[in-house]
């Protein structure tokens, strides 16, 4: 509860706040003080110290697996605040609305982690969009980000009202007229058919929020149209949110007939780790290489939604930390470079040592190599899905697609350290001590939870 | 006194770990080449003491020897368990033994960011280390892919024009090798008997090989573990990146491939492939002789019409090692006792020719066979330490390979005949590449090129002397390898079904 009020809380004094910082860096310095009060009143609230009482007729439940992973969006959010946080400067004047609404995507994923309704599920869904389509907007004069605002807005509209559609059959389907996902529950007996297509309805609509394929089209324009620093947020902090809503969902709901429509996952999974894998490869830009490789992995935590036994809660859950951090550490560091291309990276080894050391560290990351967290979260999801037992063709696909993923991470590596320096480029980067420290730390918690994932993990049971 | 606090399969990971961090704040390249020296000396001294301290005479049992294990993923059974057997003594000893050898041979070689390469180099000692000593599937893999990561970088940094897309083939080649074991591991470890009091089950090798799997599953599993470790041996078909990494690669980054990390894919054959699937080992032996009997005689004749001295030797490389595959899946006393023996041979002798063909090529400048001429007359010292070195190639008597690829053949002969007759003829063949490659080079007229050759140095001269003592003493004297390895042989012996 602390944290969904507080990020409402502070998503309004940010919003007032622009009205009275004189300068745009104070509205970051007050995004970070919100965040670190979330994060805290979130711990407290993990602990058994919650400050809010309130009946919400058991509408949203708060067990240790949804606050932990509150916990992990907050200190995403607070390294993203700290990274990227002057950033936002560049791309337009009204700073601190854009912490705001970022503030409200927090509330949306604060939701996501503990409802047990399909009302607020789908609430919590528009809260996490809602401020999401104006964030991918806010560069006004760029074409291409208003092309993407506007297709993320049409597109996702649209989904949302397939989820809508899949609610509702839901709710005419179960016999007790219910929208908690623990009465709908059926047990192991077979679907019935409104049920079985609310299901699917449901299925398709969550698929598009983690842009899961054959739903994934809007993904790649919409990451490369958006600001930079939109893009990694929305990659990271919304995508993940969204798939914990997804495994939420479907581990509550329909978890016990997961024979019945494991198929279905089997076939967006393979399909997701293909397409982004693949595609991926092509890529020149690696804003857009990155925005297929998020479909990849995508694809990956799919697999917790295939698996769903308790493996996969852990798999989820360090997949989401390690991810994230990874890819807000790559997006740092693309931030500041002016050539988004693959170029733009030569002999970023030779000019930028510090730099060139951590993107590699967080490229190395995301291949999944391990003594870096990207291998021990890729092992607990093919963990999960060999526990299973099921389809292990698909295991066995997911790990040759992650070897056509090291092809295209790889390219940058060799662009920064094999490549000659290109005159004029990346010579004068603009980066403060504070940020570079932050840099070398980001990329300590990758080796830290390369080497113990059991920090991440070990709270869940607490 | 020394292993006391740490025990020395740790030291061995360690020593090698810590310095190549050090190394890299070291920016002085004089002084970063010789910590790196001494740094290597130094393990190879923890080496020779831990051959003389097992505990084997206080823990007959055990399987292996100053084994010790933290606890690292308790939740999933995963622990940091090391510890050597007979052949982990002798992998570890080749590797110990190889890093001072390759650093004083190429002591005069000079480096850009001499700092990084050391590091990398040291780096990548350690996670062949790993490779040898883990005694826990998990921690296995994880030394398997972390001696592959230096050694990506070392070969994409230094070496020739092509060196980034062949360093990257065969990074993706091994990457998927190694994936795809991974899939397997955790296959098998769902099979492992649960901890106490946990739902964990363990990735130790024992638990590993208390698992039975029906022969359905061993079937699919074994394809699975083979594969990664058929790309690092390589066995013919999977073995088109090595020729292109071993030309585009400089000497020591290639002396650490072909002479120990190739190792790893035999090792890991033996320690984790035949033990855990023996009723698939039994079902596709065959297949696989096949294969690597193609891949000795295709090797053999490419290596004959080789004109680049590196690829050359590479090639002579694959088809030793395609011999010793072969004798793997023998799987008798003898073949197994001869690959252990030729594990630590191979090692030698290609280190050693290596040495040459880098002598050659800082010499002269070039390593094209139809270039050079009569090298023998401009240096005797060098010719006679390579019609050495290529006698222990051709595996003749008195030199260390005769003994290990007679025991192999033997083995070979007594599975199947047809396979030891066609596997002697990849024995003829490189008598015949050798001795042409020898006579080529160092016989007949001295050229313009070969007549401004230097003399060799001190250094590279001691290294020759000490590999060709090597040679000769395994060669008259290989009883204690043999004798060390004894108890690992039985171990795989006792497992396969036959």
């Amino acid at each position: 509860m602390n944290a969904i009020i507080l990020t409402a809380i502070w998503g309004v004094v940010m919003m007032f706040g622009g009205v009275f910082f004189k300068k745009t860096s104070v509205a970051k310095y007050w995004a970070v003080a919100g965040v670190i009060i979330l994060l805290t009143a979130n711990i407290l609230e993990f602990f058994g110290h919650p400050f809010f009482n309130i009946d919400t007729k058991g509408m949203l439940r708060f067990d240790s697996f949804g606050l932990h992973f509150n916990t992990i969006v907050f200190a995403c959010t607070l390294l993203f605040f700290l990274l990227n946080g002057r950033d936002f400067e560049k791309v337009g004047v009204h700073v601190s609305e854009y912490f705001s609404l970022m503030f409200f995507v927090l509330c949306g994923a604060s939701i996501l982690s503990s409802f047990t309704t399909l009302l607020l599920l789908f609430l919590g869904i528009e809260i996490l969009s809602i401020p999401l389509y104006i964030l991918t907007g806010i560069a006004k004069r760029n074409l291409k980000g208003n092309e993407a605002s506007l297709k993320y807005f049409l597109m996702g509209s649209f989904s949302t009202g397939i989820l809508l559609m899949g609610i509702a059959l839901i709710y005419g389907g179960n016999s007790l007229g219910s929208f908690y996902i623990d009465a709908i529950n059926l047990g192991t007996g077979k679907l019935p058919v409104l049920i079985a297509a609310g299901l699917v309805l449901m299925l398709v609509a969550m698929s598009f929020k983690v842009s899961a394929a054959p739903f994934h089209f809007w993904a790649p324009d919409v990451y490369d149209g958006a600001p930079s620093v939109v893009t990694s947020f929305m990659m990271t902090i919304v995508k993940v949110a969204a798939f914990l809503a997804f495994f939420r969902l479907f581990e509550a709901s329909f978890g016990m007939m997961q024979h019945q429509w494991q198929i279905l996952i089997v076939v967006i999974t393979a399909a997701t780790l293909l397409i982004g894998n693949v595609t991926a490869v092509f890529q020149q830009s690696v804003k857009r290489m990155l925005a297929y490789s998020s479909i990849s992995h995508a694809g990956f935590m799919m697999f917790a939604l295939f698996a769903l036994n308790d493996t996969a809660r852990e798999a989820i859950l360090l997949y989401a930390a390690v991810y994230s951090v990874a890819t807000i550490g790559i997006f740092a560091i693309l931030i500041k470079l002016t050539d988004y291309s693959i170029q733009g990276f030569n002999g970023l080894g030779k000019k930028q040592p510090l730099l060139a050391l951590t993107a590699t560290i967080f490229l190395l990351s995301l291949t999944g190599i391990p003594l870096t967290g990207g291998f021990t979260a890729k092992f607990y999801i093919l963990m999960a899905a060999v526990k299973d037992g099921h389809q292990l063709w698909l295991v066995v696909f997911a790990v040759i697609c992650a070897a056509i993923g090291a092809i295209y991470y790889f390219r940058v590596i060799q662009a920064i350290y094999f490549k000659e320096p290109v005159d004029g480029i990346n010579d004068t980067i603009n980066t403060t001590s504070g940020y570079k420290w932050l840099l070398v730390i980001t990329a300590a918690i990758i080796v830290l939870l390369g080497v113990l994932p059991g920090l991440v993990i070990d709270w869940i049971y607490y | 006194m020394l292993g006391t606090y740490f025990t020395f399969p740790e030291l061995l990971i360690w020593i090698p770990f810590v310095t190549g961090l050090i190394a890299i704040f070291i920016k002085n390249s004089q002084s970063v080449k010789l910590f790196a020296l001494l740094s290597s000396i130094v393990t190879l001294i923890v080496s020779v003491i831990s051959l003389f301290h097992s505990d084997f005479a206080n823990h007959p049992e055990f399987f292996l020897y100053n084994n010790v294990s933290y606890v690292w993923m308790p939740y999933i059974g995963s622990s940091f368990a090391v510890g050597l057997d007979g052949m982990g003594f002798l992998m570890t000893f080749l590797t110990a033994f190889s890093y001072p050898l390759i650093f004083a041979a190429t002591y005069k070689s000079e480096y850009k960011n001499s700092n990084a390469f050391f590091a990398l180099m040291l780096l990548s000692q350690a996670g062949i280390m790993g490779v040898f000593v883990a005694a826990d599937a998990l921690l296995f893999y994880f030394f398997w892919e972390l001696a592959l990561i230096p050694v990506y970088f070392l070969c994409s940094r230094w070496g020739g024009e092509k060196r980034v897309q062949a360093t990257f083939k065969f990074f993706i080649y091994t990457f998927l090798g190694s994936l795809l074991m991974l899939v397997g591991i955790i296959y098998v470890y769902q099979f492992t008997p649960a901890l106490s009091g946990t739902s964990a089950h363990s990735f130790s090798l024992a638990a590993f090989y208390s698992v039975v799997l029906s022969p359905g599953e061993q079937d699919w599993l074994f394809w699975l573990f083979f594969i990664a470790f058929a790309i690092k041996i390589p066995i013919f078909p999977l073995h088109t990146w090595q020729p292109d990494v071993y030309e585009q690669s400089n000497y020591p980054s290639v002396m650490v491939l072909s002479g120990i990390m190739v190792k790893m894919g035999i090792f890991g054959m033996i320690r984790w492939l035949l033990p855990i699937f023996p009723s698939a080992v039994a079902k596709f032996d065959h297949v696989i002789i096949v294969f690597c009997i193609i891949g000795i005689l295709y090797a053999s004749c490419i290596a004959l019409v080789q004109n680049d001295l590196k690829r050359f030797v590479a090639w002579s490389s694959i088809a030793h090692l395609g011999l010793i595959a072969a004798a793997i899946f023998a799987g008798n006393s003898s073949s197994l006792q001869g690959v252990m023996l030729e594990m630590l041979n191979h090692g030698i002798n290609i280190l050693a020719l290596w040495v040459i063909v880098d002598i050659i090529e800082k010499k002269t400048g070039v390593r094209k066979i139809s270039e050079l001429s009569g090298l023998g007359a401009k240096s005797p010292a060098l010719a006679i330490f390579l019609v050495i070195i290529a006698f222990a190639n051709i595996a003749l008597p008195l030199s260390n390979s005769f003994i290990s690829e007679f025991l192999m053949l033997n083995g070979l002969f007594t599975f199947n005949k047809w396979y030891a007759a066609f596997a002697c003829i990849g024995i003829v063949l490189s008598a015949a590449y050798m001795l042409t490659m020898v006579q080529k080079t160092f016989y007949g007229k001295t050229n313009v090129l070969v007549e401004k050759a230097a003399p060799m140095s001190k250094g590279q001269n001691l290294v020759l002397l000490v590999l060709v003592v090597a040679i000769l003493i395994l060669g008259i004297y290989p009883e204690p390898v043999i004798h060390l390895t004894e108890s690992t042989v039985n171990q795989v012996l006792s497992r396969i079904i036959k």
